[in-house]
């Protein structure tokens, strides 16, 4: 763990905090690389997480508790099950190197893990947009770890899934921000012991085998100047997880594997009022929507150099056409203007809940054969783009 | 003595049973929000909407009453939103909150809709008038030219001066109302510059100017810096409102520093916390305010939450109103 909190611009960042194979630190991507893997070349494929619910699957949640019927919460567990292993292998089948669930079981990002926290009550939906509403939950009371959180999802998931398993996690800023702070004196306070909570997550998670947890702060594009607080959340996340080596602690801390993986999802916003201080952050890859800004982001992240793993936005999950894979390609390719290919993750923008099913599987189809489309070219020298570039043979 | 009048900002929540009546009447997606065109079973449902949201007030005792605002899909946004000028085209963030408009593109000359008219006619309709005054609510120029964005005017300064010859043209065909709010949250957030600071003053008093009401420019979400408040002093208004709630020593700062107008707002409740403030704490708060400003004394001082109240669930929404209503009827029979 680091002391105190660096401010921007302090020396020493890189090189202090080695986070990936390349600059130094503990390879955490190489294991996710299929055995039968086609090229040299590896271009990380994954999702940020959500996926639209089939239908049935939403209208089961609806019968739960209605006296009509006879359909109770073993049924709804098997509904769930059901759910989570078809999307799973859609997951599969759509080509993903690491996979998840789609997040079948969850309703909301902030209301799932709040209804498992104790010292959070729900008073009613408040309107986000237009007639979209989030049951905004107010803390009331200390909050503590209440029943499981992902522990169950992750094993399920693992267990049916071929692929490795990505676990993505409200983080505790999230959990804070998108709450109504009744209790605490402020909702720096309150992310502090919800980042206590996440930390106990992870944990367990770690041990049941989870290798690639992504944490999920989306408000922090909401309230950016924020930003050391969130930082200070993710050392609490990490402490004794294998992660904190990310940032110069030491590795495999109470005898926890040093290879987890630990991403950071942030969507939305204004990169550039964050940028460069997250790279202090204790994570090894920023998760990061690009393609429905058509990449006019990205020169913050040139100046100064990326020193994280990029997973980057090569489909926009908020328009219903299913790019086509040329485009895709290009997409992939501004990644390399800000990280080489070995630390370049393949994703969507963003969860692709609210879109058709059949578009959200066709831009996973896609964004996977653009990927190793990308990957052949480069085994074969032909890609000409920032750090991708070969050098010349003069 | 002061007289204190306990009011709101507008955009009150919808009714539960409404936001899935209308969800389910009109859609999720952008394309299916209010642009003025709605059928019948739409405009039914909001006359509904209107007549719950007054009786939540008239029930409360609120010396004031709005229409609600119910139909404002695009929060503040919402007077561009239905003009003819003007395209609606992505979701962009409202101010740095969770909460989502489509971005107003005014792509032509604005010409006024009286939409906002309509509404408060139908809302004066369903009001005692004697005992429940009507308040207006509209967003101030500056903030709605923040908010949106200008293919038409081509420079700042036009554009402001554009949206407040628009929003006057609303505000000459309102049928009487005792008050009218202008909602000015981006004077906080995303400041004038110099020279635009006097611009945007200016567009304000323009507004202003437009209505016999008592006229209160409200902010929120912290103070407006000195020189742009200074400005804003030069502006024809009856009441300047501050968010006490979120920064109650800058907005002491300017009021000492600067003075302020004859009457006050003062935003008290937290309009964005399910925590209800006990009318105990925020009679405490009057005191605090009047102890610490005591070379003025207030004609009229508006009680009322910070922000809007749609970011609240409507049970606490309407807890809130009870609030403000008790504490300002409090405070006339301790002086009385």
């Amino acid at each position: 763990m680091s002391d105190g909190w660096p401010e921007a611009g302090d020396s020493g960042r890189g090189s202090q905090t080695p986070t990936t194979a390349a600059d130094g630190g503990a390879d955490v991507r190489e294991q996710f690389r299929p055995d039968d893997h086609p090229t040299d070349h590896f271009l990380l494929t994954t999702v940020v997480g959500s996926y639209p619910k089939p239908k049935w699957l939403n209208r089961s949640e609806d019968l739960v508790g209605d006296e009509e019927y006879d359909f109770d919460e073993e049924h709804i567990q098997e509904a769930h099950d059901d759910a989570a292993r078809l999307i799973t292998e859609e997951h599969e089948r759509a080509g993903l190197d690491v996979v998840c669930d789609g997040e079948m079981r969850r309703n909301e990002m902030v209301e799932y893990f709040a209804h498992r926290i104790d010292g959070y009550e729900f008073n009613g939906p408040v309107k986000v947009w237009g007639h979209n509403y989030f049951d905004k939950p107010s803390v009331v009371d200390e909050v503590s770890y209440g029943e499981q959180w992902l522990v169950e999802e992750f094993e399920f998931t693992s267990g049916v899934a071929a692929r490795p398993v990505k676990v993505p996690i409200t983080g505790p800023y999230t959990l804070a921000n998108w709450s109504f702070n009744e209790h605490y004196e402020d909702e720096e306070t309150l992310a502090y012991e919800l980042a206590d909570l996440v930390n106990e997550e992870i944990e367990a998670l770690v041990d049941a085998g989870a290798r690639y947890i992504q944490i999920d702060e989306p408000a922090l594009a909401t309230t950016p100047d924020d930003h050391a607080i969130v930082g200070e959340c993710l050392e609490r996340i990490v402490d004794g997880v294998s992660a904190s080596g990310a940032n110069g602690g030491s590795l495999g801390t109470d005898g926890v594997p040093a290879d987890v993986r630990l991403g950071l999802h942030v969507c939305y916003g204004d990169y550039s009022r964050i940028y460069p201080e997250v790279l202090d952050f204790p994570v090894h890859e920023f998760d990061l929507e690009l393609a429905n800004g058509d990449y006019e982001q990205v020169p913050v992240f040139q100046d100064p150099e990326f020193t994280k793993d990029l997973a980057l936005g090569v489909v926009d999950a908020h328009t219903a056409e299913v790019e086509p894979v040329e485009v895709i390609k290009e997409n992939i390719k501004k990644g390399f203007e800000i990280v080489p290919p070995e630390r370049l993750t393949i994703s969507p923008d963003c969860g692709l809940k609210l879109l058709p099913r059949e578009i959200a599987y066709g831009k996973m189809e896609n964004m996977v054969r653009a990927a190793r489309e990308i990957e052949r070219e480069l085994d074969a020298g032909e890609v000409d783009v920032g750090f991708a570039a070969t050098p010349a043979d003069d | 003595m002061t007289e204190l009048v306990a009011t709101t900002p507008g955009l009150l929540p919808l009714p539960g049973w409404a936001k899935e009546e209308l969800s389910d009447l009109k859609g999720h997606q952008k394309s299916d929000l209010i642009d003025g065109t709605e059928g019948a079973d739409v405009t039914e449902a909001y006359e509904r909407v209107r007549a719950e949201e007054i009786e939540w007030q008239t029930e409360a005792g609120l010396d004031r009453v709005v229409e609600g605002q119910g139909r404002w899909d695009d929060n503040i946004a919402h007077p561009l939103a239905v003009a003819d000028a003007v395209d609606t085209r992505g979701i962009v963030r409202y101010y740095d909150n969770n909460n989502f408009y489509r971005e107003p593109v005014v792509v032509d000359e604005l010409a006024p809709t009286g939409d906002a008219a309509d509404e408060l006619t139908a809302a004066a309709g369903v009001l005692d008038a004697e005992s429940s005054p009507l308040q207006a609510v509209l967003p101030g120029p500056y903030s709605l030219s923040d908010l949106a964005t200008d293919e038409h005017y081509g420079d700042e300064a036009a554009f402001v001066e554009a949206v407040a010859e628009f929003l006057t043209g609303e505000v000459e065909q309102f049928p009487d109302v005792e008050t009218l709010f202008l909602l000015e949250p981006s004077l906080v957030e995303n400041p004038p510059e110099d020279g635009l600071d006097e611009r945007a003053s200016e567009a304000i008093d323009h507004v202003a100017a437009a209505t016999d009401a008592d006229v209160v420019c409200h902010t929120c979400w912290g103070a407006v810096p000195e020189k742009a408040y200074a400005h804003l002093m030069d502006a024809d208004l009856d009441a300047i409102g501050f968010d006490f709630v979120s920064d109650h020593e800058t907005n002491l700062y300017n009021v000492t520093e600067y003075g302020t107008t004859d009457d006050i707002a003062l935003g008290l409740v937290d309009g964005q916390n399910t925590r209800v403030e006990s009318v105990g704490t925020v009679r405490d708060r009057i005191e605090w305010v009047n102890e610490q400003i005591p070379s003025q004394e207030f004609e009229t001082t508006y009680l009322t939450t910070n922000t809007e109240l749609f970011y609240l669930p409507v049970n606490r929404a309407r807890e809130k109103l009870d609030v403000l209503a008790r504490a300002a009827a409090g405070e006339e029979e301790v002086t009385a």
